[in-house]
């Protein structure tokens, strides 16, 4: 509109022919990809994958050159949204999704919800079950005989600190929530500028690991129903606790992933970051200047006789409804993340986690470059693993998120204690209320 | 045409009005067609079938039953106007669209005063370097929306920005500007810095076409130059200062970049902060089209209606002068 009318007609040209290209060029590797994958009997089976895993085309490389006669093409994409939108929308067109589909553990109740899924339980091995955590698992089968993927990489949750700085001011690494309060009060009235750590609205999934180490699991199924379960004595006890705590002022209440939040782990303003296992690859690409000054411990606890964590982060490797080859496909996704070799590769190539306990020893023989000084770094990391609850998503978690980056948005800005709390039922209200409006049976 | 004169056409001889034309007509009666044919499918592919899709969309809407798990458990149907009932009665929905207006307030008088102000010095005659000046004043409209919101918002935040390093060796204090105070500022401000140069440029090109006896005549009466500003040069830009002003108030509404980019910056800028927004997050993060297929026909309707009323509520004032 506020272009010169010539250059819109110009511009609309361009953009049909273009869009033209596009859809014929989509049109036709639709096909490739689609139909005919068998037609020619000795022709290979080609199978596409969308991800956006780093290093994952190098750890497909590995499968392509010795299976001949089942080829991947990976299709990279930006993020776990974008993606599940792009996903969704091919479902809807009833064409154009990939065989394989990489999905966050969140996102897979609103995939099967859709149908995007397909139910694998069939072409999968006995044992391949037994080598993954039971509430990683739970995720992948929605607590039912299904399962709609296999884990791939898991995000359980640690406390990241940095060691110089708790030095210089004789401060402890605290063990409980308790000492962590302490220790963020005694840090900021040594240096107010400092602060032990932020509470960010803008990161549904980390307030999530929070809840469900204080035991929270916020959606379950009960007989036919949904139960949804926010707004639990968990959940209400951790956004009281952190509510207090930006309220007196000793932690931030800006988000993370900002350009000010990295420029505060660098000067050392941020001190620590509850974080999970991937934290060592955000730091050394956000904070590049404090490498060895950094060290891990296990999450700060509510119960220190019952240590827990949560998880933060972490997908799956799932088969799409759409695709023809589902048993080349559950092939592939089996080897991928249960193979030693597919493994180590996902570790040294991605920097990822595996969930798989199997090939655990020898993937992660020795600690991330960023944390080299710390050489227990993956002995205390997989102890810590063990801790981490079982925690159940429901159809409708994109809905709870954004009302978390709206509720807790007003109440970070607001640093009331009661609005971290209210923040907490407006969630429940509006997911409750989502999941009725559609149609879903809910159990109150 | 009035119906006397197409009562009276038959009486005509037909040899009379055919003739001259005869030899092309039909080639005639098909060339229009041909030339407009590319426009028509346009607008007919990419326009008007997408509105009526999204207006078919606005009725429709989702039923889950049971879980909601695997197959068949979703069906598409019918929802007569419960998604316009929802969409309009959404306080956060009410709450968007006031913020547009007050946004729109501070906005658009500034942002036109400020483009008019800017015309009328470079039409002045005393200014010196003027192609300069308009090429540096025009110059962040070139700049993408998202791309000015970056900028901007490293500005404002106080860890990484220039001014607050500055105001601090100064001993002064840095202002918080993505508060919850002063946010909407913020985000107006981005606005105004691409802005002003666009509708500079068409106000300069305007007051470039007015003739400069008026301007003699007016000397030789005893005007000055704020009085030549103020008596002929204003008066005489009206129709283009209504036509910025409804550009402007369309691009109001329609706001969304420069919200969508500070968002992750701040936790004052909600999911649906301005109405695209709110639509984008219906359609998006929530999966759910119907919903906002039915904002957006809300919006662009009360695009309209705000567009065209306000033209005709200054189109006699202003245009009279011309006939």
């Amino acid at each position: 509109m506020r272009l010169h009318t010539g250059i819109r007609t110009v511009a609309a040209l361009a953009a049909t022919a273009a869009l033209m290209a596009a859809c014929s060029d989509g049109g036709s590797s639709g096909e490739s990809t689609g139909g005919d994958g068998g037609a020619g009997s000795g022709d290979a089976v080609e199978l596409t994958f969308w991800t956006w895993a780093p290093g994952m085309d190098a750890v497909v490389e590995e499968w392509n050159s010795t299976h001949p006669d089942i080829q991947v093409t990976v299709n990279k994409q930006d993020g776990g949204d974008p993606a599940v939108t792009k996903l969704l929308t091919a479902i809807k067109a009833g064409s154009g999704a990939p065989d394989l589909m990489q999905a966050e553990y969140q996102k897979i109740p609103t995939l099967v919800s859709s149908d995007a899924l397909a139910d694998i339980s069939g072409e999968l091995g006995d044992d391949v079950a037994g080598q993954f955590p039971e509430g990683v698992w739970n995720a992948v089968t929605l607590g039912g005989d299904a399962v709609y993927a296999v884990p791939q990489d898991s995000g359980p949750m640690q406390f990241y600190y940095r060691a110089d700085i708790f030095e210089s001011l004789g401060l402890a690494v605290p063990t409980t929530w308790d000492e962590y309060a302490d220790v963020a009060a005694q840090l900021h009235a040594a240096d107010p500028t400092k602060y032990l750590g932020t509470f960010s609205a803008a990161d549904a999934g980390w307030f999530t690991g929070l809840a469900q180490q204080a035991g929270a699991s916020w959606w379950g199924i009960d007989g036919d129903s949904w139960t949804v379960s926010i707004d639990d004595d968990a959940t209400l006890k951790v956004a009281d606790y952190w509510g207090g705590l930006v309220e007196s002022g000793v932690i931030d209440n800006k988000p993370m992933y900002t350009p000010e939040w990295n420029a505060a782990l660098n000067d050392g303003t941020q001190v620590g970051w509850l974080s999970a296992i991937w934290a060592p690859g955000v730091l050394e690409g956000n904070a590049a200047d404090t490498a060895g000054k950094w060290k891990m411990a296990a999450m700060p606890q509510w119960d220190a006789a019952k240590p827990a964590t949560g998880n933060w982060g972490g997908s799956a490797t799932a088969v799409t409804t759409q695709s023809e080859h589902v048993a080349e496909a559950t092939e592939f996704l089996t080897w991928l993340n249960t193979d030693q070799t597919a493994v180590s590769a996902l570790v040294s190539e991605g920097g990822l986690y595996p969930a798989n306990i199997p090939s655990q020893a020898k993937a992660l023989a020795s600690p991330p470059a960023f944390f080299a000084d710390q050489a227990d770094f993956y002995d205390l990391a997989g102890e810590i693993a063990q801790t981490a609850g079982s925690f159940t998503f429901g159809p409708n978690v994109n809905v709870a998120y954004s009302a978390y980056n709206d509720e807790f948005g007003k109440a970070t800005e607001a640093k009331s204690r009661s609005a971290f709390t209210d923040a907490v039922k407006a969630m429940q209200k509006a997911t409750i209320e989502d999941l009725k409006t559609s149609g879903f049976s809910v159990k109150e | 045409m009035t119906s006397t004169e197409a009562a009276q056409r038959p009486s005509i001889p037909p040899d009379a009005t055919v003739r001259p034309g005869w030899r092309g007509g039909r080639r005639r009666t098909l060339a229009p067609y041909a030339f407009l044919a590319p426009a028509v499918t346009l607008f007919a592919l990419f326009l008007a079938l997408p509105i009526g899709y999204a207006a078919y969309l606005s009725l429709r809407t989702v039923k889950v039953s049971g879980l909601g798990l695997g197959k068949g458990a979703r069906t598409e149907v019918w929802a007569g106007l419960s998604n316009y009932e929802r969409a309009l009665s959404d306080p956060e929905f009410i709450a968007s669209v006031l913020r547009v207006g007050l946004y729109g307030l501070l906005l658009v008088p500034t942002m036109l005063g400020m483009a008019l102000l800017f015309a009328l010095l470079l039409d002045s005659r005393r200014t010196r370097a003027r192609g300069f000046s308009r090429v540096s004043i025009f110059l962040p409209y070139a700049v993408p929306a998202v791309i000015s919101s970056l900028l901007w918002g490293f500005l404002y935040l106080p860890a990484v920005s220039p001014f607050a390093w500055i105001a601090e060796r100064l001993g002064g204090d840095f202002p918080q500007l993505l508060s919850s105070d002063l946010v909407i500022f913020a985000v107006a401000n981005i606005a105004l810095w691409g802005g002003v140069g666009f509708n500079m440029v068409v106000l300069y090109t305007a007051l470039k076409a007015i003739p400069t006896e008026l301007y003699e005549a007016a000397r030789i009466d005893g005007c000055n130059e704020i009085a030549i500003a103020w008596r002929i040069k204003i008066p005489i830009v009206a129709p283009s200062l209504i036509m910025t002003s409804v550009f402007s108030m369309i691009a109001t509404l329609q706001v969304f970049a420069e919200p969508t980019t500070l968002k992750p910056l701040t936790n004052t800028i909600s999911s649906t902060w301005t109405p695209l927004m709110k639509v984008y997050r219906d359609a998006f993060t929530r999966d759910d089209l119907y919903s906002a297929a039915a904002t957006s026909v809300v919006i662009a309707v009360a695009t309209f209606a705000l567009s065209f009323g306000f033209l005709r509520l200054v189109q006699n004032h202003a245009f009279n002068q011309e006939k």
